[in-house]
């Protein structure tokens, strides 16, 4: 029973390392820019730039972080 | 834009990222523990990605295209960004260099009777911890271009090169500039991951396919913006601490 538990515990750690990485805020951030790309395209408005977009700022804020750190 | 090609090229790369560390720790320990047990570790952490591959694909195969895309473009996106971002800092403190002499730990050649299982369990997480992640940007960027074979193809020639590499001359592959491929491949997966995140929420990209290398220019320029700016952040921290 234990190893199952540290086999699911080492299996959620690698799904969280692949997915977020060492700064969540990026992750969640193109998160919530995909979903207000489908909002916006459910009003019919083109919203292909927003994840870009996103994507640019976030990156930057995240290396001025890491060099501030 | 997504043909055999590009699919090929990116999961090679890719593939090649970890390639390098599975490759140095495999021959460390063989040199240091002795080969047959490292060898038999190594053939069971491939049989062990060799499943994942197998069921991951099948899983994703089920998947209809739309909702598929947009699942592994949000995956690749997100792990993508990861790469890009190592890569920015890397390439621009530490240039073209390859990954830092990472042998496996010291130890006398095994010489007791059965197997090293010291060596075994090195090798083997060596290549599973390796691999693992690999495996599942092969998998996901076959299934995002429809193109699974010539993925795994890609994926598994690049281990096969840089193995070849690494058991000709074990110290050319420590030398392979680990960080410029690591950026290299962070701006492919982030650039194909946006793209097929977007069309997958039904959202029609100007151009077409022609918007990815609209994307991979956008996110080289920044990948190259942003290294300056590291570059010069770093020199502006080292002449302060210098005065």
């Amino acid at each position: 029973m234990r190893l199952l538990w540290s086999w699911m515990l080492a299996f959620g750690r690698f799904w969280y390392r692949f997915i977020v990485g060492d700064d969540w805020t990026v992750a969640a951030a193109v998160g919530v820019g995909l979903v207000l790309t489908a909002l916006l395209n459910l009003q019919g408005i083109p919203a292909w730039w927003l994840v870009p977009v996103i994507v640019v700022v976030m990156v930057g804020a995240s290396l001025r972080r890491a060099s501030a750190r | 834009m997504t043909g055999i090609g590009f699919v090929l090229v990116t999961t090679f790369l890719a593939s090649a990222v970890e390639a390098i560390e599975m490759v140095t720790i495999v021959v460390g320990v063989g040199v240091t523990r002795g080969w047959r047990a490292t060898l038999v570790g190594t053939g069971a952490g491939f049989l062990v990605l060799a499943a994942v591959v197998v069921v991951f694909g099948l899983a994703l195969s089920a998947i209809p295209i739309g909702p598929l895309r947009l699942l592994v473009g949000a995956l690749l996106l997100v792990f993508g960004l990861q790469w890009y971002r190592k890569g920015i800092v890397r390439v621009a403190t530490r240039g073209l260099a390859g990954i830092q002499g990472e042998e496996a730990e010291e130890g006398a050649e095994w010489t007791g009777p059965g197997l090293d299982w010291t060596a075994f369990v090195l090798a083997f997480k060596g290549v599973l911890l390796e691999g693992l992640e690999v495996a599942f940007i092969v998998v996901t960027f076959g299934a995002g271009a429809n193109q699974l074979g010539p993925a795994v193809i890609g994926g598994v020639g690049a281990v096969v090169v840089v193995g070849a590499i690494g058991a000709a001359a074990h110290p050319l592959v420590s030398r392979i500039p680990r960080s410029l491929l690591q950026l290299v491949v962070g701006t492919l997966l982030t650039s194909f991951g946006t793209f097929w995140a977007i069309e997958g929420l039904g959202v029609t990209w100007p151009a077409g396919d022609l918007a990815i290398l609209g994307l991979l220019a956008v996110y080289s320029v920044t990948a190259l913006t942003y290294m300056g700016i590291e570059r010069t952040h770093a020199l502006g921290f080292g002449s302060r601490r210098v005065a």
